[in-house]
């Protein structure tokens, strides 16, 4: 049953992310890209992640999304898109490169596989830390004590986001100039 | 005093440094919106900044002094590599901050937003100096990348520095992605972030090699792009040619420093294991930018162009440092940092001066007779150019000397060899400049403006100019000090 929900779930993603970049309207990569996020919400929920998953569908495939969304709807984006890649050496180009990413990973993962990649320590920890303080608790200590600085940091990332971006768009005074 | 990370104020004073500087960085903000609205030049948020750049400077001094760690395994590492790294970038960033005071004035850019994205940026490259763990690279590199993007395209009059920072943003933003695709099949093969680990996963072996060296590669990648190694080199001329000079200034010498010095951390001790199969990737890098960058700046007609192309091909020299991989290249790369940093401020400068704070006047032929209308300015701008080309009694000719120490040391003959005959080539673009300046006669029928040079401007190209020549006569105490800084770092690779 697990399998079959897994499968499910990663050809949704895998699929809405292809539908993300050859879609030709705006507002339709935007809908498969809700898919893909709720699908890999799906998948955190199979790996036991109910917090994970709660949180990507609320804070992704929610809010952000939507924000998204009424963005390309306010500002009326929504038209088709011209494709800026013509030429067909090109695009076999980006087939060959792509295949061969795909290939080289697909022989790292069977390579890493045979080395004991995911161990189940791992997961016996987590499942520990996870009965210990709950599936909130075991995701808020850590980022609140080992990764505070990450953490923090992420903070003042998205403080120079908003300073860049207003500094970049905000409308110019009377005089026709940027100082004050 | 020991730094023990079980207590939350410990990890504030060992990131005092930062603190203080985004501290500083907000209050320049707070400072820029509360002031008079239609706002005067804006001079005294530079100020300011420098007043925070010099907090921090001290702030990082007083780690420098005598603070230790409680062992090797946070987050943050407070070792004197990040910290003389850290010096490095806040030297820049206060020479930029200084050259901007007039820029920013005339071309009424908006002070407390530029001011503050420039120490933000600096934080984020004092963390990338300081990580222990790929994510705080990865974060550091963002911090710092996001505030220049802005910046780049921070001229809102001029198309072409719209045109910079776009390009800048979305190449940057694909770079990263490489980055981080990179630093998840690391964190997938060794089962950490943390680059200690990750050198031990590596060393014993259990990390899974298959998903590692596409990770390498990626990582290696994603780094290329930030020191515009060739054949990630391709947005650097429009970009800086693009971005207001003093921006150009800062992203060219404290931009770059920041990428190299994460660079280092992260291949030389996280990966150093994995040398011989990264090696020979970052040889060919290194080849081919030294000779691409050099030969194209050789036809560049525009001043600030042929800087842009002349910083490709330092990145190509300080490369070679990183296939070397012992002490002394480490050293030698921090040492070339600082000089770098440092000659390539002074040479915009002497441009943003020319150009009178503007962005005209960077053609070759602008500067025809520029050295007997402006001996000072002249003068110092020779200096420059010299010490970029490496003539013995400068500071570059220095820095590459200790590069090609470590290069030798290393026995990589080619490299070296290729490293002097295209330092050889590089005379030619640096003196067609300087060439003229004093052999050449102003281009006709132009009336070229007396200039009006600032003090600030004026004392940031003696401080440089004096470093510069310091550096290249008595490279000592520099050279301890930038060898001492690797020396932490050493202990971690050689102890395995």
């Amino acid at each position: 049953m697990t399998w079959i929900l897994f499968i499910l779930f990663s050809v949704v993603a895998t699929g809405g992310a292809v539908g993300v970049v050859t879609g030709r309207n705006p507002v339709a990569s935007l809908l498969f890209m809700v898919a893909t996020l709720a699908s890999v919400a799906g998948i955190y929920v199979l790996l036991e992640a109910h917090f994970l998953a709660a949180v990507q569908v609320i804070v992704y495939a929610g809010a952000i999304m939507v924000l998204f969304l009424f963005v390309i709807m306010l500002l009326n984006l929504g038209h088709d898109y011209q494709a800026d890649v013509k030429y067909g050496l090109w695009f076999l180009l980006a087939f060959v490169v792509a295949g061969l990413t795909a290939g080289a990973l697909t022989m790292g993962f069977s390579d890493a596989e045979a080395t004991g990649f995911g161990d189940v320590a791992a997961g016996e920890a987590i499942d520990a830390a996870v009965l210990e303080k709950g599936a909130v608790g075991a995701i808020a200590d850590p980022l609140f004590t080992d990764y505070v600085v990450a953490f923090e940091l992420t903070g003042l990332l998205l403080l120079v986001a908003v300073v860049a971006a207003v500094a970049l768009a905000k409308p110019r005074n009377r005089r026709g100039t940027d100082a004050g | 005093m020991l730094l023990d990370y079980s207590s939350g104020f410990h990890y504030l004073l060992a990131l005092a440094p930062e603190v203080v500087l985004s501290v500083a960085g907000m209050v320049v903000l707070l400072a820029g919106v509360t002031g008079k609205r239609e706002g005067g030049p804006g001079h005294e948020l530079g100020w300011l900044s420098l007043a925070g750049l010099a907090a921090a400077a001290v702030a990082n001094g007083w780690l420098y002094a005598g603070v230790a760690e409680d062992g090797a395994t946070a987050m943050i590492a407070v070792d004197r590599f990040r910290l003389f790294a850290n010096w490095i970038f806040l030297l820049g960033a206060a020479f930029a901050v200084v050259v901007s005071l007039d820029y920013v004035a005339r071309q009424k850019l908006q002070a407390g937003e530029y001011y503050s994205l420039i120490l933000f940026a600096v934080v984020g490259m004092m963390f990338m100096a300081s990580a222990r763990d790929l994510m705080i690279v990865f974060l550091g590199l963002e911090l710092m990348s996001i505030g220049v993007y802005a910046l780049a395209a921070f001229n809102r009059r001029d198309r072409r520095s719209a045109e910079a920072g776009l390009k800048y943003f979305l190449l940057g933003a694909f770079a990263s992605g490489f980055l981080l695709f990179g630093i998840a099949l690391v964190y997938g093969a060794t089962g950490s972030t943390n680059i200690h680990d990750v050198a031990v996963a590596v060393q014993e072996g259990t990390a899974a090699r298959g998903l590692l060296l596409p990770g390498v590669a990626l990582l290696a990648a994603g780094f290329a792009f930030k020191v515009s190694a060739v054949p990630f080199h391709m947005w650097t001329p429009d970009v800086y040619q693009g971005a207001p000079t003093p921006v150009t200034a800062f992203m060219a010498a404290s931009v770059k420093s920041a990428a190299f010095v994460a660079f280092l951390r992260v291949f030389l001790v996280g990966l150093g294991d994995v040398s011989s199969e990264w090696g020979p990737i970052l040889w060919w890098l290194s080849a081919a930018t030294m000779v691409a960058g050099n030969l194209i700046a050789v036809v560049q007609s525009n001043v600030k162009r042929m800087l842009a192309y002349s910083s490709i091909a330092h990145g190509g020299y300080l490369l070679v440092a990183l296939v070397a991989g012992n002490d002394t290249a480490a050293g030698g790369l921090l040492f070339y940092l600082l000089v770098y940093t440092v000659m390539n401020v002074g040479a915009f400068a002497v441009l943003i001066v020319a150009g009178n704070q503007s962005e005209r006047g960077s053609r070759i032929e602008d500067f025809g007779g520029f050295g007997w209308r402006n001996p000072v300015l002249g003068v110092f701008m020779t200096i420059f150019l010299l010490s970029l080309a490496g003539f013995p009694g400068t500071g570059g000719f220095m820095a590459k000397l200790f590069l090609l120490q470590g290069a030798v040391e290393a026995r990589l003959w080619v490299l070296s060899v290729i490293l002097v005959l295209t330092t050889v080539v590089s005379y030619w673009y640096y003196l067609r400049v300087a060439w003229y300046m004093w052999m050449k006669d102003a281009p006709e029928g132009t009336a070229p403006a007396r200039l009006a040079v600032p003090i600030a401007a004026h004392a940031v190209l003696l401080i440089a100019a004096g470093l510069v020549l310091l550096t290249g006569v008595f490279p000592g105490a520099p050279l301890e000090l930038a060898m001492g800084a690797v020396e932490g770092l050493v202990e971690v690779v050689a102890g395995r």
